[in-house]
């Protein structure tokens, strides 16, 4: 046999480790809870007693956040996020209560609470309700929950589909559950952007929860049925349509671009190109130099400190953000280091996890309160909750600065 | 005063070990010599097959039954190194289905359960299987731990009253008026030459009997054939792949603790090469074309190390070209064969029939010292493998992590109880890829005859990852030195041996991953702990 007809990669991607670890010295749990055994161990190594006996399933993988940061440290690239999270998938024997089923059906409650959102908001945030949530659901009682608005996204946009579809050039917009039930502004603004860039934008034929809170909740066959339904519409945009799928929630669109494929198993090769965050987009074209933005003369001076999240390291996409908010006049914008805030979807709402969930965030809150900032600004939903409650500053994403500071 | 023994077992491999617990059983002061450690020869160095037999079943009716009985035994008596993973035979559209009803009529004749099954089930049984078999038969193999089971032999023989010494080479054997009444051994630890005395001294030194038979002036023709085999990183199979056809090169495919196996080629070689065995690039590649044969996979899988084994085949008294050579056992009582009194040649036979060979043995011996005791090594479980302390044993450690309190089962079975785990400390990891904690290394130093960083990594698995070494050998060098047992110079040199060993079995598969990291090994001791070769020294 010729040697040449080797191929280098393995279907077994954990092979690849060559037991550097720098994985679980950029994991933000194993340097807080000690409980968790660290990326390595709990990926690679790992599964390599899994192979040989289910026995060595390890309960506590349920620890990790799925910050995927091990991903990004390693220079083997290993999916390590990916190996514990499948390992979790197919091993883990706890199956999911009343508690994952509400953290995770982000879609369902959101929809169910829009209807009667001042007194939702108004209960959950009773001290009796959270001590009735900590003790039935096991749900942290120290969490502020985030308010939910009264009237969907979607809702709006029905109204605006005329005004929209007179712009000559068009993008789809996957807003996400957070941008319809918790914070239609949000997608507001990402409209009057794209608006003054000369886009309309439109809604994709039906789009339900990306599916990330049910994945790391363990309702695979959920996400699953979900993922296709996005995926049949995200196709018809962008094969029939021609048009570019774009986000404003960096976890969101890294569970469409990475997760379904590695995750869900579903191939999304065709489309993966044309689904990217807003921002990204939005820096491309202003850097083509086609079109410009017309800042406001008035806007008061804002020192911003833009923090990245997770998956938003994973995409290595932050630097975009970053040049978007330096672009603004207004705006002096402060680079954070880049660290895992601590709250990771619904990881962080579980009684459990909020003491490590605070740890892990502690530097990070700590850098924001000495930065001077005004504001904090990033690309993550459940990053702005974390910081909102864990530090005194309000959390804006980068497209809401940007829209305030147009003229 | 000199320790007196009735019977001197010159060999630590599966064998001596087998004939020394059975001795000590039948209450016999027995001695184990051992030039280097335990399993080092070829009991160390085969696929670590529990076979049913059935390989030999068409062509050695005699051993596919000895194979099969010793089989359902070990299963009972040797439960912790034991996997009964069961086993396959299949047929490749090259091979044809002709051999097939002749293997499984030939199976049956020597009580072994083989049952054809459809191919399809065949790939749900194993989904690694080559998807264009035509045919397969299911066959109670299995895997078994020769370490663990060698280990275990000895510790039970020292349990009942035998005494065991490695590192002490025989360098001859000491007669008197005809007969063998002891030998002289090199004590390669501090480099004296002792004595021992016995009215029987058995040859059990596998390959390397042939030269030890010589020192009593007496003639084994034996015959060393190399068999080569390559290790995977990790299990691509749960159950063992045979080929069913007449039995050739690289066609059995074992899963053995966290890895893989495929062997094995065999060659003959010449007895100055049977103590340093190379693996060639052309058996790589026979290894890996009749491997991916067996499970398409194979082809992308990271190889771990190559390594090759010398069997000890015996040629038939009446042949000296050594053209018929069998795969039975052999036991010379070399007083009615040669006029030697005194002196037993225990060889032949397999990995599966070690037990049996030690009945067999034992057997002769109580003849010559006219002891009436009965075997009972085929009813009498392990340390490790009793069933009721082990219950005891789950109980007792229930509350460990999940990881490390598996791993400990796997490795030490009803034994697991002696690793101590009571501190963060001794819990605390050794070796990564395998899960040996501090505990563990420490159990194995105090209980198992550890002398250097190769012996541990035969007792506990340390370094047999995928890292080679890379994180766990100078931990394990650290705790080896902390405990006494050498000073920081040996401790770097035994460092250096250690990972030499590792290097020369990757060396034949070094490319992709594994070349990448022997690189970052070599990086990490050279750049970062400063060690070096005695060349570069120079």
């Amino acid at each position: 046999m010729k040697m040449n007809t080797i191929k280098e990669t393995s279907q077994n991607n954990f092979e690849q480790c060559i037991k550097c670890t720098v994985c679980t010295v950029y994991c933000p749990v194993a340097a807080v809870n000690p409980l968790y055994p660290g990326p390595k161990q709990s990926g690679p190594d790992g599964e390599r007693l899994r192979l040989k006996r289910p026995e060595f399933y390890d309960e506590a993988l349920k620890y990790c956040l799925n910050c995927k940061r091990c991903e990004v440290a390693c220079p083997s690239n290993v999916r390590i996020g990916d190996i514990i999270q499948l390992a979790r998938l197919k091993h883990s024997k706890k199956s999911p209560g009343l508690r994952e089923f509400t953290l995770a059906n982000t879609d369902l409650v959101g929809s169910v609470a829009t209807l009667a959102a001042p007194i939702v908001n108004a209960t959950v945030a009773l001290k009796p309700m959270k001590a009735i949530m900590d003790a039935v659901v096991k749900i942290d009682h120290r969490r502020t929950f985030p308010k939910y608005s009264q009237g969907t996204f979607e809702g709006w946009m029905r109204k605006q589909r005329e005004a929209q579809a007179a712009f000559e050039r068009q993008v789809a917009f996957f807003h996400g559950c957070y941008v319809n039930y918790n914070n239609p502004p949000l997608g507001k603004a990402f409209v009057k952007v794209m608006n003054a860039l000369g886009y309309g934008v439109q809604l994709l034929d039906k789009e339900k929860c990306c599916g990330v809170a049910l994945i790391s909740n363990g309702f695979v066959k959920q996400a699953r049925r979900q993922a296709k339904v996005n995926l049949g519409s995200i196709r018809t945009a962008v094969i029939e349509r021609k048009l570019p799928v774009l986000a404003t929630s960096s976890t969101c669109t890294f569970t469409l671009r990475d997760e379904y494929p590695h995750l869900l198993g579903l191939d999304n090769a065709d489309v993966r190109d044309s689904v990217e965050l807003a921002v990204r987009f939005i820096y491309r074209l202003l850097s083509s130099g086609e079109v410009q933005l017309r800042f406001r003369k008035d806007a008061p001076k804002l020192r911003v400190a833009y923090h990245t999240a997770c998956h938003m390291e994973k995409l290595g996409w932050s630097c975009y953000s970053k040049e978007l908010l330096a672009m603004i006049p207004s705006v002096e914008m402060v680079p954070l280091d880049s660290q895992c805030c601590g709250i990771a979807g619904t990881y962080g709402f579980k009684k459990e996890n909020y003491a490590t969930s605070q740890a892990i965030g502690e530097p990070l809150f700590r850098k924001i309160e000495e930065s001077g900032c005004d504001v904090v600004s990033t690309d993550c939903e459940t990053c702005k909750w974390q910081i909102e409650m864990s530090t005194s500053k309000r959390v804006l994403h980068p497209l809401e600065i940007l829209a305030d500071a147009l003229e | 005063m000199q320790k007196e023994f009735d019977v001197i077992i010159i060999g630590g491999g599966a064998t001596g070990a087998g004939v020394a617990r059975d001795c000590a059983l039948r209450g016999i002061r027995a001695l184990l010599l051992e030039r280097f450690d335990i399993a080092t020869g070829a009991t160390g160095r085969n696929h670590g097959l529990l076979h049913s037999g059935a390989r030999y079943a068409v062509n050695d009716h005699e051993s596919a039954e000895e194979c099969i009985r010793e089989n359902m035994i070990l299963r009972r008596i040797a439960s912790h190194c034991v996997e009964e993973t069961g086993g396959l035979f299949i047929s490749l559209p090259e091979d044809g289905l002709d051999f097939q009803a002749k293997f499984i009529t030939a199976c049956r004749a020597a009580g072994i359960a083989a049952e054809a099954i459809d191919p399809k089930q065949a790939l749900r049984m194993e989904p690694s299987v080559n998807p264009a078999l035509i045919g397969a038969v299911t066959v109670p193999d299995g895997s078994v731990d020769p370490f663990r089971l060698t280990a275990a032999n000895v510790l039970d023989a020292k349990l009942h009253g035998a005494e065991v010494l490695t590192y002490q080479e025989v360098s001859e054997l000491i007669m008197e008026q005809g007969r063998v009444v002891g030998v002289r051994a090199l004590d390669r630890k501090s480099g004296e030459m002792r004595e021992y005395r016995a009215r029987i001294t058995v040859n059990a030194g596998g390959i390397w009997g042939h030269n030890i038979a010589k020192k009593a002036g007496v003639t084994v023709n034996m015959l060393p054939a190399k068999g080569a085999l390559l290790i995977f990183g990790h299990r691509v199979n749960n159950v063992v792949i045979n080929r069913c056809r007449k039995p050739a090169d690289a066609d059995i495919l074992v899963p053995g603790d966290t890895i893989s196996l495929i062997g094995t080629t065999s060659s003959k070689v010449p007895f100055d090469e049977v103590d340093d065995m190379y693996v060639t690039a052309d058996e790589v590649d026979l290894l890996l074309r009749e491997g991916m044969k067996l499970a398409p996979s194979l082809e992308h899988t990271r190889i771990l190390r190559a390594y090759a084994g010398v069997r000890p085949l015996v040629a038939s008294d009446d042949d000296p070209s050594g053209r018929s050579v069998s795969r039975g056992i052999v036991v010379l009582d070399h007083a009615t064969r040669d006029g030697v009194e005194g002196f037993i040649t225990i060889t032949g036979g397999k990995l599966m029939t070690y037990r049996l060979m030690g009945e067999w043995t034992t057997d002769l011996i109580c003849k010559k010292l006219g002891v009436e005791a009965k075997c009972t090594t085929a009813e009498r479980p392990l340390p490790g493998s009793r069933k009721e302390e082990r219950e005891r044993t789950e109980k007792k450690i229930h509350a460990l992590p999940t990881l490390q309190r598996e791993s400990s089962l796997h490795r030490h079975g009803d034994m697991a109880e002696r690793v101590e785990a009571t501190t963060a400390a001794k819990r605390s990891i050794v070796c990564e890829c395998e899960e040996v904690s501090v505990g563990e290394v420490e159990y194995a130093i105090n209980a198992l005859e550890v002398n250097n960083l190769v012996d541990l990594r035969r007792r506990t698995r340390v370094g047999m990852g995928t890292c080679q070494g890379e994180l766990c050998a100078c931990r394990a060098a650290g705790l080896m030195a902390e405990m006494g047992r050498y000073c920081t110079s040996r401790a770097k040199q035994d460092l250096a041996a250690f990972i030499n060993e590792r290097w020369k079995g990757m060396a034949p598969v070094a490319w992709g991953d594994t070349l990448r990291e022997s690189e970052f090994t070599k990086w990490l001791y050279g750049g970062v702990c400063g060690l070096t070769t005695k060349k570069e020294e120079e």
